[in-house]
């Protein structure tokens, strides 16, 4: 393992080339929220809070951005719960078509959003579920799913099966053995499941513009609509939040973690 | 209490001293099998278990003595045959509802409970009142000699450590039945030679009916009241230690058990024995046996060396041999020897009886004829041990 001075350098200079490369863009938002003028040019040449106080004076964006936390919500405690389900019935059964229906659970991930949303709206439409809370929180659970499953199954690998008959031979039942042994074993798994679910659901556009209604949508969906029709920073203090808000979400679930592991 | 208690307990007669002693149960099994497609994990086993007994299942790797254990657990389901406990047939009742013990090799504690929490566990589920729950963890770990570990994490203690707290979470609800599978594969020879003798100690405590998986026939030696010597699903013999060891039923339980010369050749009937031809010599054995390929096994202590040419008593056997090399173990030694055939014989002697010999001598050993065992020649026998 002997890396010369140089190599190391070069290593760094292109990881935090790389690492620009994808946070940059993100960032260059926030000066843009603060914009003085009804404009997206980059870099502002005045500033203001404007577009925050438009954006909550406007029951439009509040709604939606209302609509979306709710929306996202209900699809953390379904689709963690079906998919850490599925993820334990995954790795534990021994049926024929068991890759078949670990495929079918974790197409949403791999097949296109708009092919998804062609089929959800249609049959959505059928079922009178468009512009409706339970059809956003179906379809996005379905686009959740995945990523519950992927942190689960992980977790549930490096899960000892022995302990489930340690806690039999002990007195509990199936039940209880999944509530008092796997369940805490596997919490970090689904803890960031769960977190992914979260934030699939709350920045998820495509689906979401076909499923909604003018009475009914959520906030990337206003932020979508927002920027086609006219050019308005508040879509800019709108993404801050997000930013702003998943990121305290991650920052707050790593820190969880760390701190679990350390009392380990 | 005494710490180290080594004589064997009478099955059935549990001690009172211990808060944990229970009545053992007695296990029935018969014509029990596990097939997994065409393969017989379990082949037609049948075996009671007395209440209070330490019954030890030993075998190589393979040999069906972990599944019938899992079985009377309740995580295996035998695919036919029947399992009692007490007289109650018990094939359908969950593992959960089978009120046994189980210590497993790699211990199987809850990396997320405390000491405490893990021997806590089996008492919540059967609904204790907190105070009786102290009180019951407390014994569990005074019993296994670990009273000041209750607010540790399994990863904060050693493997031995851990493995006793396996075994207090195992008792603390005073099971009928204790099942032990390999419980101290996993740890170094030193510590599993003082927890033999602990697991001896708790055995005698409680009375409970304990039956104890290993492949280590030492380990079975020290702890059993009887042995079960498992092979290919079977069990081959049935026994207490000092008979399986002196009177070996098969060949497999003769190599398996102990160390052992093995003499091979044509038996023919004479009188109340048999005569075998080893290396153009005949040696006499008490006993037939059905077909002619036969082998006579003796024990290495049984065997005495004797410079060449040396006139033996009347009742021994006699074959010439070559010292090919000498171990020399403090308290004894041990003679590997070429027989004429190619064939090794082997020899222990005690400190204090020592021969002259060393290694390249040729010499005469001779043994009792009562010492020889006559048994069937089994050809897969020396395939598997060497």
């Amino acid at each position: 393992m002997r890396t010369s001075r140089v190599g190391r350098g070069l290593l760094w200079a292109l990881c935090a080339l790389i690492g620009c490369w994808l946070v940059v863009p993100v960032l260059v938002v926030i000066p843009l929220s603060f914009t003085g003028k009804p404009s997206l040019k980059f870099p502002p040449d005045s500033w203001s809070t404007q577009w925050y106080a438009n954006f909550f004076g406007d029951s439009a964006w509040t709604s939606a951005f209302w609509t979306s936390v709710q929306v996202a919500l209900l699809v953390t405690v379904v689709a963690t719960t079906l998919g850490t389900a599925a993820a334990i019935g995954l790795t534990r059964a021994r049926v024929r078509w068991l890759g078949a229906a670990q495929g079918a659970m974790l197409a949403p991930m791999i097949v296109p959003g708009v092919v998804l949303a062609i089929g959800t709206y249609s049959v959505f439409l059928k079922l009178q579920l468009v512009g409706t809370l339970a059809g956003f929180v179906m379809a996005h659970t379905v686009l959740a799913l995945p990523f519950v499953m992927i942190p689960v199954t992980a977790s549930l690998r490096g899960f000892d099966r022995r302990l489930e008959n340690a806690a039999a031979s002990l007195g509990a039942g199936a039940w209880t053995t999944f509530r008092s042994v796997t369940l805490p074993l596997v919490a970090p798994g689904v803890a960031s499941g769960a977190l992914f679910a979260f934030v699939t659901s709350f920045d998820e556009v495509v689906v979401s513009l076909f499923i909604q209604s003018p009475y009914l949508q959520t906030l990337p969906v206003k932020m979508y609509a927002s920027v086609t029709r006219e050019t308005d920073p508040t879509i800019a203090a709108a993404a801050t939040m997000i930013i702003v808000l998943t990121t305290t979400l991650v920052f707050a679930a790593t820190f969880f973690v760390a701190r679990r592991t350390r009392a380990k | 209490m005494p710490s180290n208690t080594v004589q064997a307990p009478v099955p059935g007669a549990a001690s009172g001293h211990n808060d944990l002693a229970g009545r053992g149960a007695r296990i029935e099994l018969t014509d029990l099998s596990k097939r997994y497609g065409d393969f017989a994990a379990v082949d037609d086993i049948s075996l009671v278990i007395e209440p209070g007994e330490f019954m030890t299942f030993l075998g190589p790797s393979g040999s069906g003595k972990t599944t019938t254990l899992n079985i009377i657990a309740g995580f295996v389901h035998p695919t036919s045959g029947t399992l009692k406990v007490d007289g109650a047939a018990i094939e359908a009742t969950p593992a959960h509802k089978r009120d046994m013990g189980v210590v497993f090799q790699h211990y199987a504690l809850f990396p997320h409970l405390t000491v405490a929490e893990n021997i806590a566990y089996p008492l919540k589920r059967r609904g204790m009142p907190k105070a009786r729950r102290a009180e019951l963890i407390r014994a569990a770990l005074d019993t296994v000699h670990l009273g000041d570990y209750g607010h540790r994490y399994p990863r904060e203690l050693s493997g031995g450590q851990q493995q006793r707290v396996a075994v207090a979470r195992a008792i603390v609800y005073s099971p009928r039945v204790l099942l032990m599978d390999e419980p101290l594969g996993a740890l170094d020879k030193k510590l599993r030679d003082w927890l033999q003798l602990e697991i001896k100690r708790i055995h005698a405590e409680l009375g409970t009916t304990f039956v104890y998986v290993t492949h280590d026939q030492e380990e079975a030696l020290v702890l059993s009241d009887r042995i079960a010597v498992f092979n290919h699903g079977r069990i081959e013999q049935v026994g207490p230690a000092s008979e399986m060891y002196e009177r070996p039923a098969t060949l497999f339980v003769a190599k398996f058990l102990g160390e052992s010369t093995v003499l091979r050749g044509e038996a023919t009937r004479e009188g109340d024995g048999s005569v075998v031809g080893v290396c153009a010599r005949t040696l006499r054995a008490a006993g037939h046996i059905d077909g002619p390929r036969a082998a006579i096994v003796v024990r290495p202590e049984r065997i005495a060396v004797q410079p060449r040419g040396h006139q033996p008593e009347p009742d021994r056997n006699v074959l010439p041999a070559t010292v090919t090399s000498e171990i020399y173990l403090g308290s004894s030694r041990k003679l590997e020897l070429a027989l004429p055939d190619g064939s090794t014989a082997l020899v222990r002697e005690s400190a204090g009886t020592l021969s002259d010999a060393r290694p390249g001598d040729e010499v005469t050993l001779t043994w009792r004829v009562e010492d020889s065992v006559l048994l069937p020649d089994d050809p897969e026998v020396e395939t598997v041990f060497t």
